[in-house]
């Protein structure tokens, strides 16, 4: 296999007494849409800037494509960054904007201004050229900051947080755009999110951080269907946890007594990061069913619904098992005839113990 | 480190320097031509016990205060009306026209003061004029009134925009919020915006109090002989009486009771700041 | 509802302008006043004070003196106010609070205390009092001023511009130039302006520290003793009024403009 386009090895980084980040290994693979997920404070961002140059790692190493990145200043490395607030120079128009780094390689003035049009067109921001960038929109801009950082061939390309700024409906059409101007250019893409969501649709592969450490890195699937650990599992989307005692290890199962379920078998392949100190088993909501009369399912449960959230396509049940105080959330599709109950009803919730995950 | 040096090492040379000498030359004496570099606590003895410079300390500090006082009472409205009953976009413009009297000459303004107040000044010629009295007033120039008035007049300014700034940041939903729980227009003002308008007064305090108190021009041209102040003897110790060392302990005495009433104002700010912020 | 006390507020507020501007309408009044006597009654127009100002050599001195002193003052205290400004908001270094304090000491100095110091200070040293004496009184009360309006600039400055600039290729020092500077001008022209209209108008320090040639305010204060020389005051006061409504008209002009430019918000006003 190729080597890795970013390297990062043991690296740590203190402010004063806080640590901001804690060992981190990460090997991030030539071409591919890699983001940092985490909830803020985690340590994505100091991550980030640290790989384009604005932080120094107080320990540890950083190679980017094979070559140490020790002593080398922000501006000579080989990323380019769109910041958080876009950084777009109020002063400029667009296309001086977008010149900018070309202006600094003192390139010719033809071939500037080939590679300005170039990258404005790309960017879907044609006739824009001479646009003052005050007179910009917030998803206008982001294409600027775009342009203006992939207009320099990067061979990484860093986004800090680039659709927080955006309203709903903008940020999901960048989200696609982003993603199909990735597989266009072919370069490397780091992105720093707090939004999960973001992160599962765009991604090759995800690292979660919390605290400063990396938690998992796994593609989106991966990460939703076996997460390393419960704060990851609920982190991304939702999952219900059940206190569970593992009773016995066998070569390829485990025995485990589930709150409000009972004693199980389980196969070693649904506990994603070993048998050792797990006392929770994570369900997803959409793995449980509310059954309709005459409907059956592998195993089932009775319970009692305590609160009903209706999206208009999806109805989210809180249901009280027994044995367990905590509701439970189950989903359900809205689909036709399928009949939506009410709180205080009883239900009957079906299940299948290969949809549970034992968890640290 | 670097970028701040320039202006650390001027600042160090013409006012850490020259504050330090005048520190020492206050121990020194003068008599005559000849500098007596002993030390010695005469002048110090002269200026805290002599009636005349402790009296004239008094005066100096009675004219400050009571000009402190005038200044942000008369600032006050003034400022609350352009925050609360003038368009935002005019607001500016407002606070443009009340600094324009100080693009005049200090000199020429102090002057016209005088001209003014004068025996045949504007003041009693009009007052003549309407026949509401017959003999030109003479207590309005030429005495500590004046000096307050002119004063007040020149500083009044500056004190709006303290408390002006201040009344801008409060917030008005607070005031909202008094009306809907009961009270009128005059509690409204004198439980919320008021209080939360203090740290603008006392910084209106401070910003007028220091440099009235050390002002030559004004008492010279308009204070008459009962009027003058510290200032004016202390110009005087340094240039006509040729003892630079009594000036020199004279103006480091007065500037430690102004720094003492100013840490009492900036202790009080404190504890209004407590509060609000 | 609220009429009662706008009222109230309405007529306060105009007494008090009758108050502020009494002074300052005498100016012209009393400039174009055909009489030797600065008093009323008014005698009839004439403009005879203007035309003595043009003929008083002494005057031009004066004025040449001031306008150098300021100009001067003006260029060296915005020069340390961005230096300062620029450390002071961006860079964390030890002691920066007490550094800054001690900095903006000559803001609430009584100026008669930094004119007898400085006077001091070069009489003991054995220089003599001149003209370069004033310009370094005046440095050092203008550059509070100044790094109080560049602090401002300086803070509104969004910091991942310079970063940008820096992940684009750019040097520190163009990013200076090309990004740093353009965007705080508007800052750079108030602190020029007020500076030079602080050290044009300044009379204690100068009046401690001339030598043999006189500032403006110094010569004006010098004038006043001599009645006959009154009206012509009058009228140069006229001309410091317009000439300085004029500047500060102008600058806020500029200031619009850069604001257009960078497309800022317009907050009004230079403070």
């Amino acid at each position: 296999m190729t080597q890795p386009i970013i390297q990062l090895s043991g690296v740590d980084k203190f402010y004063g007494d806080f640590q901001a980040l804690s060992q981190i290994d990460l090997d991030i693979r030539t071409g591919e849409f890699f983001s940092l997920l985490g909830p803020s404070g985690c340590g994505k961002t100091t991550l980030l800037r640290s790989i384009a140059g604005f932080e120094t790692p107080s320990a540890g190493s950083l190679h980017i494509d094979g070559k140490s990145m020790d002593g080398v200043p922000a501006n000579k490395r080989p990323t380019n960054m769109v910041f958080q607030s876009y950084a777009i120079f109020p002063h400029m128009s667009v296309a001086e904007n977008v010149a900018y780094g070309l202006k600094a390689r003192r390139l010719p003035k033809a071939e500037i201004q080939e590679r300005v049009s170039e990258a404005i067109s790309m960017v879907g921001l044609q006739g824009f050229d001479s646009r003052a960038s005050h007179a910009l929109s917030g998803g206008q801009r982001q294409r600027v900051a775009l342009a203006r950082a992939l207009v320099l061939k990067p061979r990484v390309l860093l986004l800090d947080e680039p659709l927080s700024a955006l309203d709903k409906k903008m940020r999901e059409q960048m989200q696609s755009e982003l993603r199909r101007l990735q597989r266009a250019v072919g370069i490397t893409f780091v992105l720093v999110t707090h939004d999960q969501e973001e992160a599962l649709t765009m991604s090759d592969r995800i690292a979660v951080m919390f605290d400063g450490k990396i938690a998992q890195v796994a593609t989106p699937q991966m990460l939703y269907g076996k997460p390393s650990s419960r704060r990851v599992g609920n982190f991304i989307g939702m999952m219900n946890f059940l206190e569970a005692e593992v009773r016995a290890t066998s070569g390829e199962t485990v025995e485990v007594d589930v709150q409000s379920l009972g004693r199980l078998t389980l196969p070693l392949s649904q506990a994603p990061a070993g048998v050792d100190g797990c006392q929770s088993v994570g369900i997803r909501p959409e793995m449980l069913t509310i059954l309709a009369e005459g409907q059956t399912a592998e195993r089932e449960i009775e319970a009692v619904v305590s609160e009903v959230f209706y999206y208009g396509d999806m109805t989210f049940y809180d249901v009280t098992l027994p044995q367990k105080d905590a509701p439970v959330t189950v989903t359900m599709r809205n689909t036709a005839g399928r009949k939506v109950l009410a709180a205080g009803d009883t239900a009957r919730v079906g299940w299948s113990p290969v949809s549970l995950l034992l968890l640290r | 480190m670097v970028l701040i040096s320039p202006t650390l090492v001027f600042t160090l040379l013409m006012l850490a320097v020259p504050l330090i000498m005048v520190l020492a030359l206050s121990f020194w004496t003068q008599s005559y031509l000849t500098l007596d570099r002993s030390f010695s606590l005469e002048n110090y003895k002269a200026a805290w016990t002599e009636p005349m410079y402790q009296y004239l300390m008094a005066r100096s500090l009675k004219i400050s205060i009571f000009v402190t006082a005038l200044t942000v009472l008369l600032a006050y409205p003034v400022a609350y009306f352009i925050s609360f009953h003038v368009t935002p976009k005019r607001k500016a413009m407002w606070i443009f026209l009340i600094t324009i009297p100080f693009w005049t000459s200090y000199l020429m303004r102090i002057f016209l003061w005088k001209v003014i107040l004068g025996y045949n000044g504007v003041v009693n010629g009009s007052l003549m004029g309407l026949g509401l009295i017959e003999q030109p007033l003479s207590f309005i120039l030429y005495n500590q009134n004046a000096v307050v008035l002119t004063l007040a007049h020149s500083w009044v300014p500056f004190a709006i925009l303290p408390i002006f700034v201040a009344l801008e940041r409060v917030d008005r939903s607070l005031i909202e919020a008094a009306e809907d729980l009961g009270d009128n227009r005059l509690r409204r003002f004198l439980r919320v915006t008021l209080p939360l308008s203090m740290p603008g007064v006392i910084a209106a305090t401070i910003i007028v109090f220091i440099p009235t108190i050390g002002d030559y021009v004004t008492p010279r041209l308009v204070g008459g002989p009962n009027g003058l102040m510290i200032s004016n003897m202390i110009e005087l110790q340094f240039k006509k009486a040729n003892n630079a060392p009594l000036g020199a302990a004279l103006a480091i005495s007065a500037m430690a009771i102004v720094t003492c009433v100013t840490l009492v104002f900036v202790w009080m700010n404190r504890k209004f700041m407590r509060g609000p912020k | 509802m609220m009429r009662g006390k706008g009222y109230f507020f309405k007529w306060y507020v105009a007494l008090f302008f009758v108050f502020l501007y009494a002074p300052a309408i005498l100016l012209p009044v009393f400039a174009f006043n055909d009489s030797s006597i600065v008093s009323f009654p008014l005698k009839g127009f004439t403009t005879k004070w203007f035309e003595v100002l043009q003929s008083t050599e002494a005057l031009h001195v004066a004025v040449r003196n001031s306008l150098m002193i300021a100009v001067t003052t003006a260029i060296f205290s915005t020069l340390f106010g961005v230096l300062a400004a620029r450390a002071s908001t961006r860079f964390a270094f030890p002691a920066r609070r007490s550094i800054m304090g001690f900095i903006m000491l000559p803001m609430v100095l009584p100026e008669i205390i930094i004119g007898v110091s400085l006077l001091v200070v070069i009489i003991q040293l054995g220089f003599e009092l001149s003209l370069f004496t004033i310009i370094l009184g005046h440095i050092l009360i203008c550059t509070p001023f100044c790094i109080a309006i560049l602090s401002s600039a300086f803070m509104n400055l969004d910091r991942s511009l310079e970063e940008a600039s820096i992940d684009l290729g750019q040097t520190r020092w163009n990013t200076f130039w090309m990004v740093i500077f353009p965007l705080v001008m508007p800052g750079i022209v108030a602190s020029l302006l007020i500076a030079f209209t602080i050290s044009l108008d300044e009379f204690i320090i100068a009046f401690f520290l001339a030598g043999t040639e006189p500032t403006l305010p110094v010569y004006i204060w010098g004038q006043l003793r001599f009645p006959q020389k009154l009206p012509s005051l009058m009228a140069l006061g006229t001309l410091l009024l317009v000439l300085s409504i004029s500047l500060l008209l102008l600058a806020d002009y500029f200031r619009r403009r850069g604001l257009k430019k960078t497309g800022i918000e317009n907050s009004g006003g230079f403070l």
